[in-house]
């Protein structure tokens, strides 16, 4: 039997090769990063080459770079341990962001993009110290957000900008000092590393209250031993994605393809985010009529793997809090795909996920007419 | 006794420096390592994306791997919690018990000789309005249960939290009789098992824990995975540490890492199937040292109780000797002083000076941990080294 094809890159990525072996030596050694003698200094030599890698894939120091156990614990570390009494996050962040803390929603526009606009009405209106959340790639639609600009909103009223750029980080360029970023989150397992390892980067001028207390690692900013394998992994991948940004090229031209056809052969289709920029991996697709886990059920019985939304509530049938923010209404959001691409795609997978949808459509009937694919 | 232990008992010359710090991190185990590989590569699925093939696969090895974990500690799978460590374990059952709305009590117990991250716990708590007692324990380290039963009756409490195992000084805790005494009173119990798990027999039920903290990388898993154990019947509710997309039954939110639950399983399978042979190996490796070690030099001082001691600890004082020096003196014997997270800090161990030792022989005891790894051989080597370097810095101390 064919392994399936695997379309979920951003639920999470197949470790890479280079990515495993490291793990693998890192794994056969023993110490701790803490102690002092050599097993530890060694361990510690190798956290810290991990955090010069980490730190290089987005523009910033090593020393800006806390290591968490993933981007969850990083987003709420950033939204909390900011201690800001205001926080605004735009209506399309991921859950970690949007549960983190109360806070005031920024709306997006139709195609998924941030209404500056009201974020600047939403800080000018009470003036207090503010932390404003705006991801720099949505996970389930892929489109990118201008964070730049919202940064500079955002310091004109002497707002911090933190930016969840879980999604983005390895499939696009990301500059933390260019994009203004006080706060970035970064999660190695959407990148080619290990699930279980993320990291913070944290802007010299932010203060920054730990939540997680203990022994005092990673400079009093959150405690417990380090997961150095995890670290390690975290450092390759970031490493190889920083080199393969190129590969990104011909994801996107079969990212592109997969979409042409897919609204070639199914009339009624909606592509969500298609007139903003978007990550050159993600396809958001809706099927009018077909529910997301219909669809997804019947693609996992043809040997293709794909989600409804991001993977965190795939369990749940609430339709997308994301597309319902872009205006999609409630049956629409919940048709809805996500098809994610990513290091070892092939021309055969977007074969093999356009046979079985365009099937899926025809049988259902519920799009109308049918053009050949 | 397993094939590393093996190879390395074969030899008659042990490789140098020989790790002596199995309370800092342990090695991770080859059969461990085997048994998560394969998750970081070809079943690389995310366990929440049970809609395909890939997460299934996954998710089906985390829940084996939490029933591994629960069944070490007579638990059910379903009050087993997967965090990143011991760490956030330890913040998650304090914090988490006294944040839970509805929760009154708002009153904490725990231990000066607690591990740092119970500590700045309870601490953070005291800055919340929490109410936070810190009792000493005796000079032998050891838990004074009347003492305990008396701070418990002045007001109503939430929650105990006592750790199983001393990380510095090996001390293994009355955990059923504390247990006893705070199911009497209707508080919850909650234990650090960072250093006992796998080493010493849990039970959760006989010792009526309501929340127990594990650690991979000290019972030869991985670091950056953990667990927290949390009653069901009767349930025990916590506010969760951070939100997100509710994993974990929404006590914590985060895509779990199936390579490091799956090493975590592995490592508890294993010490399940082990620990009683594995203990009573350490012992007599422990005591062929601190035997050893006595009859070569005099005034030597064991800190914590000798009988209720983790198998493979030993924390011994040098009266006269600096640590300093005397860890200095020995570059192929990796020792510590303490606790790791505290490793580069110059004060004297706050765990000895809570046993009522003075500074100068809290300055100059150091921790010697044991482990499966261990050999005979290194246990010589050891204590010979220790000993000439101990004779040579008495020798060039200044006569009193």
């Amino acid at each position: 039997m064919r392994r399936p094809t695997y379309l979920d890159y951003n639920a999470t990525a197949p470790v890479r090769p280079a990515v495993a072996t490291a793990m693998a030596d890192a794994l056969a050694t023993v110490g701790n990063p803490s102690s002092v003698h050599g097993f530890g200094r060694a361990a510690r030599a190798r956290l810290e080459t991990a955090r010069e890698q980490v730190a290089a894939l987005v523009g910033a120091r090593p020393a800006q770079v806390v290591f968490t156990s993933g981007g969850t614990e990083a987003n709420n570390l950033a939204l909390t341990g900011a201690g800001r009494e205001r926080v605004f996050v735009t209506a399309v962040e991921h859950d970690s962001v949007l549960k983190a803390t109360a806070a005031e929603t920024i709306p997006v526009d139709r195609s998924g993009v941030v209404d500056l606009g009201a974020l600047e009405r939403l800080l000018a209106a009470r003036p207090a110290p503010a932390l404003v959340a705006v991801m720099l790639a949505n996970n389930e639609t892929g489109v990118v957000q201008p964070v730049a600009e919202a940064a500079h909103i955002a310091h004109e009223q002497s707002a911090l900008l933190h930016c969840d750029a879980v999604q983005a980080a390895g499939k696009m360029a990301v500059d933390s000092a260019a994009l203004g970023a006080d706060l970035m989150t970064l999660s190695a397992h959407k990148l080619g590393g290990p699930a279980g390892v993320g990291a913070l980067i944290v802007a010299d001028h932010v203060h920054l209250a730990a939540q997680q207390r203990g022994g005092g690692q990673e400079r009093g900013r959150r405690a417990g031993t380090e997961n150095l394998a995890g670290i390690v992994g975290f450092g390759v991948a970031a490493e190889i994605a920083a080199a393969e940004l190129g590969a990104m090229a011909a994801i996107a031209d079969l990212r592109d393809d997969l979409e042409r056809r897919a609204m070639a052969a199914v009339s009624g289709a909606i592509l969500f985010g298609r007139e903003a920029r978007r990550l050159p991996n993600t396809s958001c697709l809706a099927l009018p009529g077909v529910t997301s886990e219909l669809q997804v059920m019947a693609l996992d019985l043809a040997g293709v793997a794909v989600s409804a939304g991001s993977a965190c509530s795939s369990g749940k049938l609430q339709p997308s809090h994301v597309l319902r923010a872009m205006g999609a209404d409630a049956t629409t959001a919940a048709s809805a795909i996500r098809i994610s691409l990513g290091w070892r795609s092939t021309a055969d997978d977007v074969d093999r996920f356009l046979e079985a949808w365009c099937a899926l459509a025809a049988r259902s009937g519920a799009v109308g007419r049918l053009t050949a694919a | 006794m397993n094939d590393v232990a093996k190879q390395t008992d074969g030899r008659n010359q042990p490789t140098l420096p020989i790790y002596l710090d199995y309370q800092a991190t342990t090695p991770t185990d080859p059969r461990v390592v085997a048994a998560m590989l394969p998750y970081f590569t070809e079943k690389f699925g995310n366990p929440h994306s049970t809609s395909h093939s890939h997460g299934r696969e996954a998710a089906a090895a985390v829940e084996a791997a939490r029933h591994q974990v629960a069944r070490l500690i007579g638990a059910d799978e379903r009050e087993i919690v997967f965090t990143s460590g011991a760490t956030e374990s330890n913040n998650l059952a304090i914090k988490g018990a006294l944040r839970f709305k509805g929760e009154t009590r708002r009153r904490v117990v725990t231990y000066v000789t607690e591990h740092k991250c119970v500590l700045e716990s309870a601490r953070r708590l005291g800055e919340e309005g929490v109410e936070v007692v810190l009792l000493p324990v005796s000079p032998d380290g050891l838990v004074d249960l009347d003492l305990l039963a008396r701070t418990l009756d002045e007001r109503p409490t939430t929650l105990v939290s006592v750790m199983a195992a001393n990380n510095e000084i090996g001390v293994v805790q009355p955990l059923a009789e504390i247990g006893a005494l705070c199911r009497a009173r209707g508080v919850l119990f909650h234990s650090d098992a960072a250093q006992a798990v796998g080493k010493v027999p849990i039970d959760v039920e006989a010792m009526k824990i309501d929340l127990l903290s594990i650690s991979g990388h000290k019972i030869y898993g991985p670091k950056g995975i953990g667990a927290l154990y949390l009653r069901r019947r009767p349930r025990v509710r916590l506010e969760p540490l951070f939100d997100g997309g509710a994993q974990e039954r929404g006590i914590r939110s985060g895509t779990l890492a199936p390579p490091l639950c799956v090493a975590l399983g592995e490592a508890c399978a294993i010490a399940g199937a082990e620990m009683a042979a594995e203990a009573a190996r350490l012992r007599q490796l422990r005591d062929r040292f601190y035997r050893g070690l006595t009859r070569a030099v005099p005034e030597v001082v064991l800190n914590g109780d000798p009988e209720h001691r983790l198998p493979g600890n030993l924390n011994i004082g040098f009266p006269g000797i600096d640590g300093q020096a005397l860890l200095a003196e020995l570059p192929e014997l990796s020792l510590s002083l303490g606790s790791a997270c505290t490793s580069a800090a110059v004060e004297p161990s706050y765990v000895l000076k809570a046993l009522g030792l003075p500074d100068a022989l809290a300055n100059g005891s150091i921790r010697i941990g044991l482990g499966r790894f261990t050999s005979e051989a290194d246990v010589d080597f050891a204590v010979d080294r220790l000993t000439s370097a101990v004779r040579r810095l008495r020798g060039a101390a200044p006569s009193a």
